[in-house]
């Protein structure tokens, strides 16, 4: 007994034992929660719908507008060739979160099935897909993405595989770990009892327990994802002008900074870390809504 | 204390390995013609079999593993095409501009953010509290060239206190006689106070966007340490025994709240690192970061690959100076296998 | 305290230098009975006791005369809060008893009754959550309830100090134990900063530590728990209290070294008059090497009485299934779960006066509206409707 512990018998149970029903609990006792999910749903509304919603052509240059600052016709201004800034600001992200989306699937599906195998088998699985995490995180990640990237070839997709890669050594841990301490419990010998074989355990008794802390895991790699990849097409691989994506819109901006035009460099910008933000906020707040230590 | 170095240098050896290995089969094992990357867009047809011989790709991959192995004993990483010079004096000449920035920017942010960390997680749900959950919230979603920029928009192009992010020092001022290659240093043992002046204000505002960067997770972690030794049983003896809150905070808390939060060091090290590059290219600082940006764009391949190499051996000596630290903190560690 | 024991160890060495004093003024040769002083002193001037230790504990009624005169410790109407999510709950209310000089007193109950908090509140560590809302807790003149921090912390470590549950934790894992000790000598001035590591080793040689020279050198990790529990109680007595609470200071320790840890912490405050509070949920701890038992339910002290009083007559339901629980009067845990119901749910705002009243076969219909608290025999109190 501590002085940390009230000394209180078993509490009343929570208001709403279900799962929706703490979630529920957790929105109304951390508002910021209910404001990453409204702020990712604003984020799914402009990746689906970016360009129907556009005022303008995102590739659409008007020299006779170039550089002008924000104002009623242009909300975001016009960067170097006239084009709408806030057109595409919108248009890009859908390319931003399907490059988030694309290498978190990736990594979730390598990673995690290795990290589960580990898990599971022990052995001579555990130490190959130990070694191959340790390889990978010897690097700073960054460069290896850098490098990965260099190596494959200047493309969209080997930014998704790159970003992927690197963030491999994360999930592997976390789905071995999680599956390690569930490995031998009675559920699982219960289902080798019925005859399962292994892969049936892992995929049907393992995987599905593992999933929350996964899909938390995914949340607050999402935001890392997309940090990455803009920072790649920042120092100009991957995306290829004149792609609307926040990271390159901010490269070109950039130039433009030190003689006072603003504008193009700052709201796709902000666009990219009210993305980020959201995502941490979220990953944030389901682990709160999945952790049962949280859960009271 | 010496087999635990001892064992963390076999790790360290085990770890360089497999980052040879890695970086090799980066360029060798891929889809595509290594030769024709190796050569570069412009090259002819007869230049790029000619490299391909003179590179040993068309030895077997074992084969041209030793090749590689053995050209990395003696140092050579091959030649830039764009510098006409061997990758490794490029990378040499550059190392000094990109660890003074790095290096910097770690002190300035590991300066704000433990006792930054610490004050929050003294005073629970404190002003100081709220602020650091806020920065270390905003912090981790601020991408790192996004800050840079708008630093140097604010402090230079409005306010005007910075100068022009152009590079290390101003081009009225030659850099200081070479002695650790760092400007700060060199031109105060030159006691050329000018010149000192001029790296410093040049460092400002890349050290700070760097420092804000690496703030968040050292923070964080820091906050999160000391909230969970401050509940600890030995700090409860500690109170117990009446000895001074500071004597309880500092020898008592801080000191075993640090192992957690140097573990994080080797994190924050691998961001950093990736963000070094990112700023280099901001205020186009002459270090090793922009030059593989540069080497990148011009399809360049033995300098980025001189490059990752580099970087991986650095982090992997650094990741070892933080196993010895941990060592020097916890005598659990020196004992433990 | 009315005789001292002979000296036990002739070849202890020179004592601390209190600070200020030379070594020789103080300096007691063997077999030279230095003054009994059981009056409160300031720091530093109290002749040390510690170092003539008994070969084995006092019979407990030894240092009972002198308990009721002027009590050491003197807790009165004591009250605790914690502010938790699920509302206030009420851990401690009108908590209330004594331990006199040289007394020592058993705190007993089970788990989440409110011992530790009890401890807590006095030494003024409760965490942020718990508040103390009424009581006061006379100490040497002082309100320890009431007391500024800056006063407390001058008292804690000094004139009372904490030994607690689990050694192992509770000391400082990256620091040598020799530095620990000598942390709080120097805090409170029993050593200057150069003499404080000689005088850690010294106190560790009197908590019977072999080679303490080595020992005071190692860290908590390559101890063993029993070692640690000796470590803990030399930081504990080295500023020489006039109060020592344990708190349940053999949980965590092995069990063939219990009975030493016990025999070692009684025996040292007896032999130096110190008071000691012992909480415990082991009646048989407590009849062994206590004066005195406070028995706890749930926040309320149930009954207070002298030892054999106790185990002969208890008078409260609640201590009498303890000891019905073992006809042989050794309760332990296990023992006291075999009790029916449970603790009440201290968050509800409607708790019945009487808190046992749930799990009571005796219970009135008073019980639920009031509850009288008497001495039924002279220096027994209960606190029941329904006494036996």
């Amino acid at each position: 007994m501590s002085a940390s512990t009230a000394p209180a018998p078993a509490p009343a149970s929570p208001p709403g034992s279900t799962l929706l029903g703490h979630a529920r609990y957790v929105v109304a006792e951390n508002p910021v929660t209910g404001l990453a999910f409204g702020m990712a749903i604003l984020l799914v509304v402009a990746a689906l719908f970016g360009q129907w919603i556009a005022p303008y052509d995102p590739l659409a240059s008007d020299t006779a507008a170039a550089l002008q600052g924000p104002s009623a016709a242009h909300w975001f201004g016009t960067d170097q060739l006239g084009r709408d800034i806030l057109s595409r600001v919108l248009v890009a992200t859908s390319l931003d979160l399907r490059i988030a989306v694309f290498s978190v699937a990736l990594v979730f599906a390598l990673g995690g099935l290795a990290g589960l195998a580990a898990g599971y088998f022990g052995g001579w699985v555990d130490m190959v897909v130990g070694r191959l995490a340790d390889v990978i995180m010897a690097f700073p990640l960054f460069v290896l993405a850098m490098g990965i990237v260099a190596a494959l070839g200047n493309t969209v997709t080997n930014i998704v595989i790159a970003t992927a890669i690197i963030n491999f050594p994360l999930y592997a841990r976390i789905a071995r770990a999680e599956t390690r301490q569930r490995a031998e419990a009675g559920f699982v010998e219960a289902a080798r009892l019925c005859g399962h074989g292994n892969l049936s355990i892992l995929l049907t008794q393992l995987l599905p327990n593992i999933m929350p802390i996964m899909v938390v895991q995914m949340s607050l790699t999402m935001g890392y994802a997309i940090l990455n990849a803009a920072g790649l097409s920042f120092i100009g691989l991957g995306v290829r002008p004149p792609t609307p994506e926040w990271g390159i819109m901010v490269a070109e901006g950039a130039s433009f900074i030190v003689s006072g035009e603003w504008w193009i460099a700052l709201f796709p910008g902000l666009a990219l870390m009210f993305a980020v933000f959201c995502f941490n906020l979220l990953g944030d707040g389901l682990r709160d809504v999945i952790d049962p230590r949280k859960r009271t | 204390m010496g087999a635990m170095i001892l064992r963390r240098l076999a790790v360290a050896v085990f770890s360089l390995i497999g980052v040879v290995v890695i970086t090799f089969a980066l360029t060798r094992v891929l889809p595509g013609d290594t030769a024709a990357y190796f050569a570069g867009p412009a090259a002819s047809r007869e230049a790029i079999e000619q490299l391909r011989h003179s590179l040993g790709l068309d030895k077997p991959a074992a084969e041209q593993f030793a090749d590689y192995v053995a050209a990395l004993a003696r140092g050579d990483l091959g030649n830039s095409l764009t510098t006409g010079q061997p990758v490794l004096s490029d990378l040499l000449s550059r190392l000094p501009a990109s660890a003074e920035l790095t290096l910097l920017g770690l002190l300035v942010s590991l300066a704000i953010a433990i006792p930054f960390g610490i004050l929050a997680a003294v005073k629970p749900g404190s002003f100081v509290d709220h602020a650091c959950r806020l920065v270390t919230t905003a912090g981790v979603s601020l991408p790192v060239f996004f800050t840079g920029l708008l630093l140097v928009y604010v402090f230079y192009f409005i306010l005007g206190w910075a100068p022009a992010p152009l590079g290390r020092l101003d081009v009225f001022l030659s850099a200081p006689p070479t002695v650790t290659g760092f400007f700060l240093i060199d031109s105060a043992l030159a006691g050329d106070w000018e010149t000192f002046r001029g790296a410093l204000s040049q460092l400002v505002l890349p050290v700070l966007t760097l420092a804000i960067f690496a703030l968040a997770p050292i923070a964080r972690m820091t906050r999160a340490a000391m909230l969970a030794v401050l509940t600890s049983d030995f700090v409860r003896t500690a109170r117990a025994s009446g000895l001074t809150p500071w004597s309880v905070l500092i020898t008592y808390a801080f000191r075993n709240a640090l192992l957690p939060v140097v573990t994080t060091l080797g994190m924050v090290f691998s961001f950093l690192l990736g963000a070094n590059v990112l700023v280099e290219k901001v205020f186009a600082w002459p270090g090793i970061g922009s030059y593989a940006i540069e080497a990148l764009i011009a399809s360049d391949f033995a300098p980025v690959q001189g490059f990752v190499l580099a970087m991986a051996v650095m982090y992997v000596l650094l990741n070892l100076l933080i196993d010895v630290l941990q060592g020097l903190i916890d005598p659990r560690a020196r004992t433990a296998t | 305290m009315s005789e001292r024991p002979p000296r036990a160890d002739p070849a202890v060495p020179p004592q601390l230098t209190p600070a200020g004093g030379p070594a020789a003024d103080l300096a007691v040769e063997p077999g030279e009975a230095p003054p009994l002083d059981t009056a409160p002193t300031p720091p530093g001037t109290a002749p040390n006791l510690l170092d003539s230790l008994p070969p084995g504990p006092i019979p407990p009624a030894a240092a009972f005369s002198a308990a009721q005169a002027e009590p050491c410790l003197a807790v009165r109407d004591l009250a605790v809060s914690f502010r938790t999510r699920g509302g206030t709950v009420k851990a401690l209310e009108q908590v209330g008893f004594t331990v006199g000089r040289g007394e020592i007193v058993a705190l007993v109950g089970e788990s989440g009754s409110g011992k530790s908090v009890t401890a807590y509140a006095l030494m003024g560590i409760l965490d942020a959550a718990g508040e103390v809302t009424a009581g006061t807790a006379q100490f040497g003149g002082t309100d320890l309830l009431h007391a500024p921090e800056r006063t407390l912390r001058g008292i804690r470590g000094r004139d009372i100090s904490m030994i607690f549950q689990n050694p192992r934790t509770a000391l400082n894992p990256i620091r040598p134990v020799g530095k620990q000790i000598a942390d709080v000598l120097i805090r409170h001035g029993g050593a200057g900063r150069r003499e404080a590591p000689a005088a850690a080793i010294e106190m560790l040689r009197r908590v019977r530590i072999t080679d303490p020279e080595r020992r005071a050198r190692a860290y908590p990790y390559e101890m063993s728990g029993g070692m640690c529990q000796r470590v803990m109680i030399a930081i504990a007595l080295a500023c020489r209290p006039k109060l020592l609470i344990a708190d349940e200071p053999t949980t965590g320790i092995d069990v063939t070294t219990q009975a030493v840890i016990m025999d070692l912490l009684t025996g040292l405050a007896r032999e130096s008059g110190v008071s000691a509070l012992v909480i415990t949920h082991d009646l048989a701890l407590a009849s062994e090497y206590c004066d005195r038992v406070v028995v706890m339910h749930a926040g309320h002290v149930v009954e207070d009485a002298p030892v054999r009083d106790l185990f002969a007559h208890p008078r409260h339901p609640y201590t009498a299934r303890l000891l019905a629980a073992t006809p042989t009067g050794h309760a332990s845990l296990a023992d006291l779960a075999s009790i029916p119901g449970s603790l009440p749910d201290l968050r509800r705002p409607d708790l019945p006066a009487c808190r046992y009243i749930g799990r009571c076969d005796r219970a009135l219909d008073s019980c639920q509206v009031s509850l009288q608290r008497r001495e039924i025999a002279p220096s027994h109190l209960v606190a029941c409707n329904n006494p036996l």
